[in-house]
C-alpha cells in the first residue's frame, strides 16, 4: 500500500496522526527498537529513522549530537538500512528515511531508491536537496513506488509552493517555523494559515513537525493538519526519563 | 573563457560541481542574494565603489615586490609576490568582507554572521561590521580559537560575539555548519558573509568576483614592473578565494600556468591533510550547500582533514576549482606542514618577510619549482595574508625556547594578578 492510502486508510478512526523520529544507532540500535516498541504500542503511525550524518546542518543541538555520537560509535549505511528492514517488518507503522542528500548521493541515486524499497521504506525526506536537484531522483522513486517527501516552509513564496505542490506525493511536511529541529514552536493561527496556504497547492495529507512537543501542540493541528511530527521531544524524554518516560510522553501525547 | 558565463539551465553550475543545496526555507534568502549580486554586478558604480572603499581603508592596490635574494639563492626564475598580506587587518579576506558589506547595506540587513577557521576572515568581518555599524556574530571552531587566540582577541575587541563551536571537529567545517544554522532562523535581518568561494551559488561566483581585484591589479603591475606575464602564478587554496583571486587576472593568458597549493599536512597517505586535488583521497559529493571533492569517506560521512595553517583545514574545494582542474586548467599540489615551517623560515631570513601559515604553502611549492626554471623565467606568488597571527603556533613549531620563557612569565603574571 502506498503512503498516501496508508494515511487515508489510517485516518478514518483518527482525526490526525502521529510520525516519530529515532536517529538510527543513537543512543544505540538496542535502544532505537526499545523506543520504536513504545511508539507502536501508543498507535504511531509513521516513523523518520533518520541516517546519521557528519555534517548534519539543518539539525539542532540534540539531533546534532546524536548523529555525531552514532557515527562515532560506527554506525554505518548498510546497518541502517538492515534496521529499516526489521523495523519495517515488525511494526505496523510506516517508515521513511531521513537524512541528508550525501548519503543517497554516494551510493547513487538508483541504489539508494532501491535499497529504500528493498527495506520497506515508504519514502525519504532529504532536507538539504531541493526539487531543482530531484528530477531524476523523483522519476526513480515513482519507478519503485515510493515517495520523496517535500517540505514547504513560512518563507516559502506562493509562486514556489504552486511548483512544490506540482511535484508533492505521499505527504507534504510543512516546517512550522524557522530555525533548525528541536527548539520550541509557538503552535498557533501562524501555522494553520501556513498549512491552510500550502493546502491550496496540493492534495497530498500535511504533515507539521519542528518543535511539537505536547497534547496542547497537537490539539491546535487537529482538525486542520493531517499527521503531527514529534522529533526531538521524544528523543528528549528518552535521555532524561527513559522507556517509562517515553510511554508516559507518547500516552500523553496520543490521549 | 568566462566561467561564470552560464549555460541554460546551468547558473552556479561549473561542469558538473556547484549549485545550491540547501533546505527549502532558505530559498527565497537565495533567492533575493542572487538578485541582489546580480544588479551588483551589472551596476559599475558598485565595482567603483568597492575599488575607491578598499583604496582609502584597506590601502589597494597592494603592491608587488621582486624576491631579488630568494631568487638569487634559489637560483632558478625570478620570484615576485603580491603583497595582499599588507591589506588592512592582513589578508586578501578583507576584500570579499568589505564587498559583501557593500552588499549588505543594499539588501538592509542590520546583522552579519561568519564562519572563520584562522580567524582571518572572522577579524575582517568584526572590522567591517564596526566600520558600517552591522551587529556581528562570528562562529569558529573549539580547536581553532584555541590556536588562534590572536585573532579572537581582535575580533571580540571589535565587538563581535565569537561564539567556539563544540560540534564535529571543532574546525572550520563545524563553523560553516554553525552558520547554516543560524541563517536558517535569522535571514529576515541576517546576511551570512561566507568567506571563501564555496558554499552554495551565488557564493562561489561573489566570493571570486570579489578576490578578482587581486588578479586585475597583479597582471597590470607585473606587466608594468616586471615588463612582462609570469610564466607560472602560485596561490595557497582553502576554500580557493585567494587563488580565485589572483588566477582570474590570468585566466585568459594561455601561457601562464596557475597552480594551486593545497595543505598537505602530515603527506600522502597520512589521512591527516586537506588536500582535495592534489592527493587522490577526495571524491565528489555534496555537503555544506554545494557539490565538490570533499575528503569524504565511501558513505559520504566527511573524513578528518589537518594542516598547520587552520585557514587551510578544510574537507572541501570550491566547485571552480574542481571544474578547472579536470579540465587541466590549475595544477594542484600539496605542501606538508614540515615543508611549510622549512619555508617560512627561508622566506623570514632572506627576505624578511612573514607570510601567514596559509600562504606560506603557496611559496613551498614555487620554492620548490623555481630552480627548475630558467633565470629569464618569472613566477608570481600571492601572499594572501601575513603570518604575526600565527606567532603562536610558529614560535611552537620552532621550538623558541625564549618565547615560551616570555609566555611562561606571561601566565605567571595573570596568575598572580588572579590571586
Ligand atoms: C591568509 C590566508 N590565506 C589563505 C586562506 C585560505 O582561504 P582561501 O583559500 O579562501 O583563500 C586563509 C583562510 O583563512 C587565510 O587566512
Amino acid at each position: 500500500m502506498g503512503l498516501q492510502s496508508f494515511i487515508a486508510e489510517r485516518k478514518q478512526s483518527k482525526d490526525i496522526l502521529v510520525m516519530a523520529h529515532v536517529v538510527c544507532g543513537y543512543p544505540s540500535f538496542e535502544e532505537n527498537l526499545q523506543e520504536l516498541e513504545i511508539m507502536a504500542e501508543a498507535g504511531v503511525d509513521l516513523v523518520e529513522l533518520q541516517f546519521p550524518f557528519s555534517e548534519p546542518s539543518a539539525d539542532g543541538p540534540l539531533f546534532v549530537r546524536a548523529n555525531e555520537q552514532s557515527l562515532k560509535s560506527g554506525t554505518t549505511v548498510d546497518q541502517c538500512f538492515e534496521f529499516m528492514k526489521l523495523v519495517s517488518a515488525r511494526f505496523p507503522f510506516k517508515v521513511l528515511m531521513m537524512g541528508y542528500y550525501n548519503t543517497a548521493f554516494k551510493m547513487g541515486e538508483a541504489a539508494f531508491v532501491k535499497r529504500v524499497k528493498d527495506a520497506g521504506g515508504v519514502g525519504y525526506i532529504l532536507p538539504d536537496l531541493p526539487i531543482e536537484e530531484s528530477p531524476e531522483l523523483h522519476r526513480l522513486s515513482e519507478e519503485a513506488g515510493i515517495e520523496p517527501i517535500i517540505l514547504m516552509t513560512p518563507t516559502t513564496s506562493d509562486k514556489r509552493l504552486a511548483k512544490l505542490g506540482a511535484v508533492s506525493r505521499g505527504l507534504v511536511y510543512v516546517v512550522a517555523r524557522k530555525g533548525v529541529t528541536g527548539s520550541k514552536t509557538k503552535m498557533g493561527d501562524d501555522v494553520l494559515a501556513l498549512v491552510e496556504r500550502c493546502r491550496q497547492h496540493t492534495d497530498v495529507p500535511m504533515g507539521v513537525g519542528f518543535g511539537i512537543s505536547s497534547k496542547a501542540d497537537i490539539d491546535v493541528l487537529r482538525g486542520h493538519a493531517d499527521i503531527a511530527i514529534v522529533g526531538t521531544a521524544a528523543l528528549k524524554i528518552w535521555e532524561e526519563g527513559g522507556a517509562s518516560g517515553l510511554r508516559n510522553f507518547f500516552a500523553e501525547l496520543m490521549a | 573563457m568566462d566561467i561564470f558565463d552560464f549555460s541554460e539551465g546551468r547558473e552556479g553550475y561549473y561542469g558538473e560541481y556547484g549549485g545550491v543545496f540547501l533546505p527549502e526555507i532558505l530559498h527565497a534568502t537565495i533567492e533575493e542574494l542572487l538578485e541582489c549580486f546580480r544588479e551588483c554586478k551589472a551596476d559599475p558604480k558598485f565595482w567603483q565603489e568597492y575599488v575607491s572603499l578598499l583604496q582609502n581603508y584597506s590601502g589597494r592596490p597592494t603592491p608587488i615586490t621582486h624576491l631579488e635574494n630568494l631568487s638569487r639563492k634559489l637560483g632558478g626564475a625570478q620570484i615576485y609576490v603580491k603583497r595582499d598580506d599588507l591589506n588592512h587587518t592582513g589578508s586578501h579576506k578583507i576584500n570579499n568582507v568589505m564587498g559583501q558589506g557593500l552588499l549588505c547595506q543594499r539588501l538592509g540587513k542590520s546583522k552579519v554572521i561568519a564562519e572563520t577557521g584562522a580567524g582571518q576572515h572572522g577579524f575582517a568581518t568584526a572590522t567591517m561590521a564596526a566600520k558600517f555599524g552591522f551587529e556581528c556574530k562570528i562562529y569558529m571552531g573549539a580547536v581553532d580559537v584555541a590556536r588562534q587566540r590572536p585573532n579572537v582577541f581582535w575580533m571580540e575587541n571589535l565587538g563581535a560575539e565569537v561564539i567556539a563551536v563544540e560540534d564535529g571537529q571543532k574546525t572550520l567545517k563545524d563553523a560553516v555548519n554553525e552558520c547554516m544554522r543560524d541563517w536558517v532562523t535569522n535571514m529576515a535581518d541576517t546576511h551570512y558573509i561566507l568567506g571563501t568561494a564555496c558554499g552554495p551559488h551565488p557564493f562561489p561566483e561573489m566570493v571570486s568576483w570579489f578576490q578578482s581585484i587581486i588578479g586585475l591589479e597583479a597582471r597590470e603591475q607585473m606587466l608594468k614592473q616586471a615588463g612582462r606575464l609570469p610564466d607560472r602564478v602560485y596561490a595557497c587554496v582553502g576554500g580557493g578565494s585567494n587563488a580565485m583571486g589572483i588566477f582570474q587576472g590570468f585566466m585568459n593568458d594561455d601561457n601562464v600556468e596557475l597552480i594551486g597549493s593545497e595543505g598537505g599536512g602530515h603527506g600522502v597517505g597520512s589521512y591527516m591533510h586537506s588536500s582535495r586535488l592534489a592527493y587522490d583521497d577526495a571524491s565528489v559529493g555534496v555537503a555544506q550547500g554545494y557539490k565538490t571533492y570533499f575528503l569524504q569517506n565511501d558513505e559520504g560521512n566527511m573524513n578528518e582533514t589537518h594542516s598547520v595553517a587552520a585557514g587551510l583545514d578544510y574537507i572541501g574545494v570550491n566547485p571552480i576549482f574542481a571544474h578547472l582542474h579536470d579540465q587541466g586548467k590549475v595544477r594542484f599540489e600539496a605542501a606538508t606542514d614540515i615543508e611549510v615551517k622549512e619555508a617560512l623560515k627561508l622566506t623570514m631570513r632572506t627576505e624578511g618577510l612573514i607570510p601567514a601559515l596559509e600562504s606560506t604553502h603557496a611559496f613551498v611549492t614555487a620554492i620548490k619549482e623555481a630552480p627548475t626554471m630558467g633565470k629569464d623565467q618569472i613566477i608570481l606568488i600571492n601572499q594572501s595574508g601575513r603570518g604575526d597571527k600565527d606567532i603562536f603556533t610558529i614560535a611552537d613549531a620552532l621550538d623558541d625556547a625564549k618565547w615560551k620563557s616570555f609566555i611562561g612569565g606571561k601566565a605567571d603574571q595573570y596568575r598572580g594578578e588572579n590571586n
